[in-house]
């Protein structure tokens, strides 16, 4: 489904579906002139999944509630993906697709600084 | 018109495979990222489905190089690794791991999260915000500061 989501917005408005690139393009103005398509797209990604909650028994985020580390690692999030010009799903499922060296080196250098925050967070000082 | 109708269904229909495949599940997707620790490789089938039907549409698209809708397919990116692209993922991975979300299972999930989740997001805006003053002072001179806006 995340596949064919990214192929209908490829082929059919031409666009890379990025996350961080589509919100990023509004919040720092670089994609006014697109600014419609990306609400659009944004408002179905955050309204469609609570439609469908209802047919799953339990759905469970288990999200932390250390506001720390949830503003940590937003910004990180923000900062990283701007400057990186993706994330997951614009240089994993989007740049990796189409074989391109920039994708798979982000999705490489991404996993990795994440395995080691888990690895450090987790298992040496155990916070989550 | 047609444009935003296709891109809230694609927006939708990306939401909806987030959900499903558990991508939303942040304790998931820190198992998923302890690849030094105790791996939790099922999200991996989650990446590698979504790059399978990408990979064909890339094909097509390349054919056909211009859009249903009209314009045309975006350009291959110069491929060279640059600092900024390694040190951007680099943050974003370690952001990604201190809570298992990233853009979009934050956004797909903000209905689910409650305040956890807004206080993410507005951090991740900020950071958004904050990142072209960052970025220019990251570029070096000659270069341009914007590739290419994915």
């Amino acid at each position: 489904m995340i596949g064919c989501a990214g192929a209908m917005y490829l082929l059919i408005n031409g666009r890379i579906m990025g996350a961080s690139g589509i919100l990023g393009g509004l919040v720092d103005g670089t994609g006014r002139s697109t600014w419609a398509e990306r609400v659009a797209f944004l408002l179905g990604l955050m309204l469609f999944p609570p439609v469908l909650v209802p047919l799953y028994d339990k759905v469970d985020t288990r999200v932390t509630d250390n506001l720390w580390l949830l503003i940590a690692a937003g910004l990180l999030v923000g900062i990283g993906t701007r400057i990186a010009n993706g994330c997951t799903s614009g240089h994993g499922v989007c740049g990796i697709s189409r074989l391109s060296l920039r994708g798979i080196g982000a999705t490489v250098a991404y996993i990795i600084a994440g395995g080691i925050v888990v690895l450090a967070f987790r298992h040496w000082l155990g916070i989550i | 018109m047609k444009r935003n109708v296709f891109s809230a269904l694609s927006g939708a229909m990306f939401g909806a495979g987030l959900l499903v495949s558990g991508m939303i599940d942040t304790v998931k997707v820190q198992g998923w990222l302890d690849v030094f620790g105790d791996w939790d490789p099922t999200l991996a089938f989650v990446m590698g489905g979504a790059i399978i039907p990408m990979f064909i549409a890339w094909r097509v698209a390349e054919k056909r190089r211009v859009a249903v809708l009209g314009n045309d397919i975006p350009a291959k990116p110069a491929q060279k690794l640059d600092s900024n692209l390694i040190l951007g993922s680099v943050l974003f991975g370690a952001g990604w791991g201190l809570v298992g979300l990233c853009p979009g299972p934050a956004l797909a999930a903000v209905s689910l999260n409650g305040f956890a989740g807004l206080v993410f997001i507005f951090a991740m805006i900020g950071g958004m915000i904050v990142t072209p003053v960052l970025r220019r002072a990251l570029t070096p001179k000659g270069e341009a500061a914007w590739t290419s806006a994915r």
